[in-house]
Order: structure tokens, then sequence, then C-alpha cells
């Protein structure tokens, strides 16, 4: 995974030239991303179909959720994301400083993230509530922790990035490997914003 | 602040947020049935195609990564409009 960083080397960018349509970052991340988007595409149908054989259990079940807690780290995924996008800005005209202020600020938003969702676990363990209770509750904890998996690893990106910016070797000469693991990093805050409505609120 | 929304990603970071609040409003409302799950689902558009658009740049790259990308967004929100559609018979 850390190819997403160190990938500038391997590859070549994706488009050179500066006026055609260019794809930012690296292509092979970009596979790697749809096939991570294909995965997620399969887990959400599979969960919108199971709920057709179950749809009174899972809306009593939807009901126990953190509605709030869910629409909090939606806003800190989207901040998250957002951050990033000014921290590739700044990259660009060569505020190192500004780039990497950015990147340890996404970094933050995921931390927030994690640490709420750490939260909502305990309370359903603590409600005697785990990942066998029932059907419902089973898609809940594997969507929801396989999601927080993409969240830690999209962290461990930002640190690498965080430290390479601050050593420079992202500018208006190269920002390839900014670009790419900013491209992952927005793709786990996509995700989110299928995930909270069609688990917490859809009904 | 006028000088804010000049960054394009400053006014898609709003929009996202104020989005956001609408889903959370819509659950906190108890908002359910068909006109609810399109409406949610057309969040989820509005939203998803940003962060797509904007923040990972695609709209100024080749025609086949945007296709990919909004085309997922259409089959996941297709999908599940198809099994919820199921539901509601």
């Amino acid at each position: 995974m850390t190819a997403i960083a160190t990938a500038q080397s391997a590859e070549a960018p994706a488009g050179e030239a500066p006026a055609a349509k260019r794809l930012p970052g690296y292509l092979p991340v970009w596979a790697f991303i749809l096939a991570e988007m294909l995965l997620f595409a399969v887990l959400f149908a599979s969960y919108a179909f199971a709920r057709v054989d179950n749809v009174e259990m899972f809306n009593l079940c939807q009901q126990t959720l953190d509605r709030n807690a869910g629409a909090i780290n939606t806003v800190l995924l989207v901040t998250g994301s957002w951050f990033v996008v000014l921290a590739v800005q700044a990259a660009r005209r060569d505020d190192r400083r500004a780039a990497s202020r950015d990147i340890g600020l996404g970094f933050l938003c995921g931390a927030g993230f994690l640490a709420i969702k750490v939260f909502e676990y305990a309370a359903k363990f603590g409600a005697g509530i785990t990942f066998s209770t029932n059907t419902f509750y089973r898609f809940y904890f594997s969507l929801t922790f396989f999601h927080f998996m993409h969240v830690i690893l999209g962290m461990v990106v930002l640190a690498i990035l965080w430290v390479k910016t601050r050593q420079g070797a992202y500018g208006s000469h190269d920002a390839h490997g900014l670009e790419s693991g900013a491209a992952y990093w927005h793709m786990v805050d996509l995700l989110w914003i299928v995930l909270f409505p069609l688990v917490y609120v859809m009904r | 602040m006028s000088a804010f929304f000049l960054n394009p990603a400053n006014r898609g970071w709003l929009v996202l947020v104020v989005a956001t609040g609408a889903t959370w409003w819509l659950g906190e409302v108890g908002a359910a049935g068909t006109g609810a799950i399109l409406a949610m689902l057309a969040i989820v558009f509005i939203k998803g195609r940003l962060v797509i658009l904007e923040f990972m740049e695609l709209r100024g790259a080749p025609l086949m990564w945007r296709l990919l990308l909004e085309g997922w967004l259409i089959l996941v929100g297709g999908l599940i409009l198809l099994a919820y559609g199921i539901s509601l018979k």
C-alpha cells in the first residue's frame, strides 16, 4: 500500500501535457481505487438486497444506530478530504508549509472519525449487540469495520505524504505522488458518503 | 470572506457539509418510503459527484475515468433503488 506514496519512480505519470485532459496521480493507484470501489459496490448491494427479506427487522435495528455520530463522522471525512485538496493546491504553488499543515489537518479529521467510531462500537458492545446478533448487525459491523480499516490505511498514506511533503518531494515540478494519495483519501470519503445514508438513515 | 468562495474546493466543502445536514435531518424527522429514498439518493449523487469531479479532479481527466467513477455512483444508486423498490412492493 505504501506504493501509493512511493510509486513515483515506478510508473510514468498518467498524461503529461498540461493542456490535454489529465488523470491526476498514477494510473495503477486509480486501478486499485476502482477495484476497491467495485468491492464496496458489491457490499452495498448485498446489504440492500438482504434487507428485502427482512425489512421490519432492518428498520427496527437501524433505529438503534447513532445517527448523530454517523453524521458528525461524515462531516469529519468531507472536511478531511477538503484539507487534502487544499494541500495539493498548496504543493502546486510550492507552499510546502501550508501543504504539510493541511495534510496534518486531514490526518486529524481521520483520527476524529476513528475515535467516534470506537465509541460507537463500545456503546453497541455495551448494549450486548455484536456481529452475531442478527443479519442487520452483521452487515453494520462488517461494512463499517471494513470501511474503518480503509480510513486507517488512508491515514497511513497521509502520514507518508506528510513526511515526503516536508522533505520537499512535491511541488510545481511534480505532485503526482501527492495526487495519488489524495485520490485514495477522497475514495474513503466517497464510500462513507454512500454508507452513512444507506445503513444509518434509509428506511 | 468572499475570497473564501473563490476557491471551488471551499464551495464544494460547504455544499458537502450542508448536504450531510440534510441527510441527518431526513433521519431525524423519520422520513421513509419512496420519496425519502429518492431524496437521499439524490443527495448521495450530488455529494459523490462533487467529490469525484472537484476533489478527485476528474473534471479535467480523460472521459473514460469520469465515466467509470460517475458510472459507479449511478450503478450503486441504481442497485439500492432497485432493492428498496422491491421491498416497498
